[in-house]
This record gives structure tokens, C-alpha cells and sequence, in this order.
């Protein structure tokens, strides 16, 4: 008989696993055969695709299906580099080629229904499986109905570019180039909390150093929904003011807190506030957001007046429906929605259920980290860096003295490392191999 | 003889790969938590080091001085002041111990 190394694993793992899936209540008998047991993940991002890898390392027996409708995977951060014209759309796009052979079933497909009793997913392909672990790593929805004209028709012209595609950051930078010089971008910053909570003002840091470049008389309008700037605040008005005129009356960047979209119209190129209609040659609105619809279908979404997923910090299970965990920035934790918390919480998350497994509980005092770095576009950039730990008194992760902070300037060593942090997040959420060949850069 | 030789080699060969296998669950997911930065297993592929393979004291020593300050560093010394000195210690091992 032939036995691959992969069958090897499952059978002689398998048994053990089931062992310790035994402690596991009502799972094990109905729902796991004689190879450990069944993890379905919906969604390959940071945080689905961490948690794929990591579980597989750490919980071998336990039968892994990973459903995702993209053809590839292409990368949130960095993506304001494209809207720079600093990298294009395949540097920042990887494969999947490297986690289909780390998981046992990599469905192509998109989650159409999910039953929370039975603990089945059901895709749009027609397929149904069970589960004993549902992990929810969907992202975020958008929600155009609350911005008024932002209809199918409007998003072929206006683009979000909040989630990284051809369609919607390749598009952008397109009408980017095609505006002439002299012209007027305006963009917009969702109320908090929203997916990365810098990446709008880094937004505007790139698209100012493409104008600088290459359309000097060109302006960059900022509408944020919140009433001042989300996050590393003081090095963000540093970069605006060094590189781009911030403060004075030639100002390549001008920055309006309190100003929510309420309406876009594509034919008259034109986004309202509640103050005043603000004209724009490319127009780039985030609509507010809310956890992924996955959740939704999950019957999830119980926090912040039902948009985000509240979870058992120790292992990220929803406080509602027993045996779905949520991961990255569908979850309403203390972290901030970033692609490091993503993919260290997936690690987080695969530590807790390997446990489990091993019929053990999860560790009862998890440290948890994240590091996140924005580019001015000026070949710098600068960082906020957090230890989250458990505390006891709090029942949450929280930072201990002086592990949290920012950079004290904007650095070129910090834009090496912030290209550095890119190749190894998507090394470590993707499984690529150490010579993968990489074309992104800082 | 020649028979005692190989079964004694393939159960130390085993036994390197269950001890790996089986390093304590929660060091091992210290360690991960480094490498969205340090690369996976502490394998960086860019300007940021590699832990993989550094001598454990080195490590250790490296991690007082970013939290002391005697180190200057960007990231680095918020990170060091997030954990104990035993935590160092166990994650020193850890990546020393990954060829």
C-alpha cells in the first residue's frame, strides 16, 4: 500500500486527535470521523489564512476547509503605494498556491447560508459542509445604502478602494493619472470604528507625493466623518506640513474634520456634507462599514448597535452563538482593525482551538501584539506598536505600561522596515517559501 | 548490531521531530507572534533581522537593552516592555533551537 506523508499525518494524528476532540461537548460523536475535528474558515485574508496555517501546525488532525472567492489574494496594506504609483496591482497581489497545500479542502466558492444549529455552511456552488469550529474571517461590508446616490451605477465611476482590487485601487489610480494637473481629489474618512484606522490619512500622504511628482498644482481634499484625525495624529500633521505645505495657503493637502459624506453624485462629480457640496475631478468615498456579511448570516453582529461581532478574548468565540469564532476586522475588541492584528489573532485563535483539541483549555493569559506602519509616499515612514496582554480586573487584553506608542519621527529606516513587514505578513499569513520572489517595494 | 544502529537512529530521529512538534504550546505562540515582522520561524525576508539560530544569551541581552534604552530602536522598545524577562528567556530558546 501507498501512504503519502499527508495521509500519514491524518491517520496516525487522527486518532489522537479524536481522542482529545472527545472533551469537546456534543461535537465529537455527531461531527468528527475517525480524522480529527472539522474547522471550516471562511476567508483567506489576514486573518482567515493565519489561522488556516497556524492550525495545521499546531492541530494537525484537525480537517481544515478554507472557502474563499477570490482567485488570489491581494494585499490592504500597502495598497496606498499603487494610489502613489510606487507599486502596481500584481506587486501587491500573491497566490494561493501555498495554503492549498497546507489545508485539506480549498473551496473556491462564496458562503451563501450559514446554520448555526445544525453547524453547516452552505456556498453558492451548492456545497454544504460541517462543522465543530466555524471561523468568521469575512472583513468588512460595506454599507453604500447609508451614503445617498451611491448606487451600482455611481460605484462604476466613485471607488471605496477600502478592499484592494483591480476593480476598485487599480481603477482609482487610474483616474488618478488621467486627471489633469491644476485638479482636485477628494476623498473621505468613515466615523471609527472602520478597517485601519491610519490608512486614510496615509491615503492622503501618497496621492499628495504622486501630485508632487508629477501634478504639482494638483489638491487633495480630506472629508473625515470624525472630529479630528483617528490615529498617530501628531505624525501625520508632521508629514503634511513637511512635504506637502500643510498650515500654509499653498497647501497640497486640505484636511475637513466633521465632514461625513451624506450624498455622491458621479454625473455632477460632487460629495455632500451636511455643510456644503465639495466638487472633485476623482472622488474616492468609504462608505460606513459594518463586520462581513458572513456574520450577519451567522447571526453575529451583537455589538455596537449590531455592526461588529463581540468575542471571548481567549478564544475570539462569538459571546452569542457557541462554536463560531471570529477573526481581524469583523471582531469589536480593544485592538485596532489592522492586517498584524489580523493575522497574530489568527495565530491567537489556532493556539486556543489547538489546545482545545489536545483536550486542554486555552491558555488563560494570552499576550497578543501589533505593529503597524504608514509611508508619507516621500520614501519614509513611521509606526504604532502595542503588547496586548490579559488583565485579570478587566477580563480583556490591554497594553501594560509603555508597551504602546508611536514613532518619535518619520524614519527611511522605518520605510525598509514597513517594506520588510509587508513581505513577512505575507509570508507568514500565505506560507511563502523564504525565496519567494517578491517585486513589491517601499 | 548494524539493525540496533538504524532502529537507534530513527527513534532519535523521531524523537527530534515529537520534541519540535512539541515545544511548550504557549512559547511557540510568543515566538508567532514575532514573525508578521521577523518572518516566519523568525526567517525574515527583508531589512528586518532574523531571530532564527541567535545565541539565546544574545537574544535575551538584546531584548533588556531595547527596554532599558541602551539599545536605541524604533518598535522595538515597546514591544520589550510587554514582557518578562522568563518570557525572553523561553522565546530565546525557542528560536535558537529552529535551524
Amino acid at each position: 500500500m501507498t501512504l503519502n506523508r499527508r495521509d500519514f499525518i491524518k491517520t496516525s494524528v487522527g486518532a489522537a486527535g479524536l481522542a482529545a476532540t472527545a472533551g469537546l461537548a456534543g461535537c465529537a460523536t455527531t461531527r468528527s470521523g475517525s480524522s480529527g475535528p472539522k474547522v471550516v474558515v471562511v476567508g483567506a485574508g489576514f486573518g482567515g489564512a493565519t489561522f488556516s496555517r497556524y492550525i495545521k501546525l499546531w492541530a494537525p488532525q484537525a480537517q481544515v476547509t478554507l472557502i474563499e472567492p477570490n482567485a488570489h489574494f491581494t494585499s490592504c496594506p500597502f495598497s496606498n503605494t499603487v494610489l502613489a504609483g510606487i507599486n502596481k496591482m500584481e506587486d501587491i497581489s500573491l497566490p494561493y498556491d501555498y495554503l492549498k497545500k497546507i489545508v485539506d479542502n480549498f473551496v473556491p466558492d462564496t458562503v451563501t447560508a450559514i446554520d448555526t444549529t445544525k453547524q453547516t455552511v452552505t456556498t453558492a456552488g451548492g456545497k454544504t459542509f460541517a462543522y465543530d469550529k466555524l471561523v468568521l474571517a469575512g472583513g468588512i461590508e460595506l454599507l453604500f445604502d447609508k451614503v445617498q446616490g451611491y448606487d451600482a451605477e455611481t460605484r462604476k465611476t466613485i471607488k471605496h478602494a477600502w478592499k484592494a482590487s483591480a476593480d476598485q485601487t487599480g481603477v482609482l489610480r487610474q483616474q488618478l493619472e488621467a486627471m489633469p494637473d491644476g485638479g482636485t481629489f477628494v476623498m473621505s474618512v468613515p466615523m471609527s470604528p472602520y478597517r485601519c484606522p491610519p490608512g486614510p490619512y496615509e491615503r492622503a500622504c501618497m496621492v499628495a507625493s504622486y501630485f508632487k511628482r508629477a501634478k504639482p498644482k494638483s489638491k487633495v481634499i480630506v472629508l473625515d466623518g470624525n472630529p479630528d484625525i483617528a490615529s498617530k495624529k501628531g505624525l501625520f500633521l508632521a508629514a503634511w506640513k513637511k512635504h506637502f505645505g500643510y498650515g500654509t495657503d499653498n497647501s497640497m493637502i486640505d484636511y475637513r474634520p466633521n465632514n461625513m459624506p451624506r450624498a455622491v453624485d458621479a454625473k455632477a462629480m460632487k460629495v455632500s456634507t451636511e455643510f456644503d457640496d465639495v466638487k472633485g475631478d476623482v472622488i474616492n468615498v468609504v462608505p460606513p462599514m459594518r463586520a462581513a456579511a458572513v456574520c450577519g448570516m451567522a447571526g453575529v453582529r451583537d455589538g455596537n448597535n449590531g455592526n461588529w461581532c463581540t468575542i471571548d478574548y481567549l478564544t475570539f468565540e462569538s459571546k452569542v452563538v457557541k462554536n463560531v469564532h471570529i477573526l481581524g476586522d469583523s471582531a469589536l475588541t480593544n485592538f485596532p482593525k489592522s492586517g498584524s492584528v489580523a493575522n497574530n489573532t489568527g495565530k491567537m485563535c489556532a493556539y486556543a482551538l489547538s489546545e482545545q483539541f489536545a483536550g486542554r483549555p486555552a491558555d488563560p493569559a494570552p499576550v497578543v501584539t501589533n505593529t503597524c506602519y504608514s509611508g508619507t509616499g516621500m520614501g519614509t515612514a513611521f509606526h504604532v506598536a502595542t503588547v496586548f496582554r490579559w488583565n485579570d480586573e478587566k477580563k480583556s487584553l490591554v497594553p501594560p505600561k509603555d508597551a504602546n506608542g508611536v514613532s518619535a519621527e518619520e524614519s527611511e529606516i522605518e520605510m525598509a522596515y514597513m517594506e520588510s513587514w509587508a513581505k513577512n505578513v505575507w509570508a507568514d499569513t500565505l506560507g511563502l517559501p523564504v525565496n519567494y520572489a517578491y517585486t513589491a517595494k517601499g | 548490531m548494524k539493525k540496533s544502529l538504524i532502529t537507534g537512529l530513527i527513534v532519535a530521529g523521531t524523537l527530534g521531530v515529537a520534541l519540535s512538534a512539541h515545544a511548550d504550546p504557549r512559547t511557540r505562540f510568543m515566538a508567532a507572534n514575532c514573525s508578521y515582522c521577523h518572518g516566519p520561524d523568525g526567517k525574515s525576508r527583508g531589512a528586518i533581522p532574523s531571530l532564527t539560530g541567535l545565541e539565546p544569551g544574545y537574544f535575551v541581552q538584546q531584548m533588556k537593552a531595547f527596554r532599558d534604552g541602551s539599545r536605541p530602536s524604533t518598535v522595538m522598545k515597546k514591544h520589550a516592555n510587554g514582557y518578562s524577562d522568563a518570557e525572553f528567556e523561553a522565546m530565546a530558546k525557542y528560536f535558537a533551537s529552529i535551524k
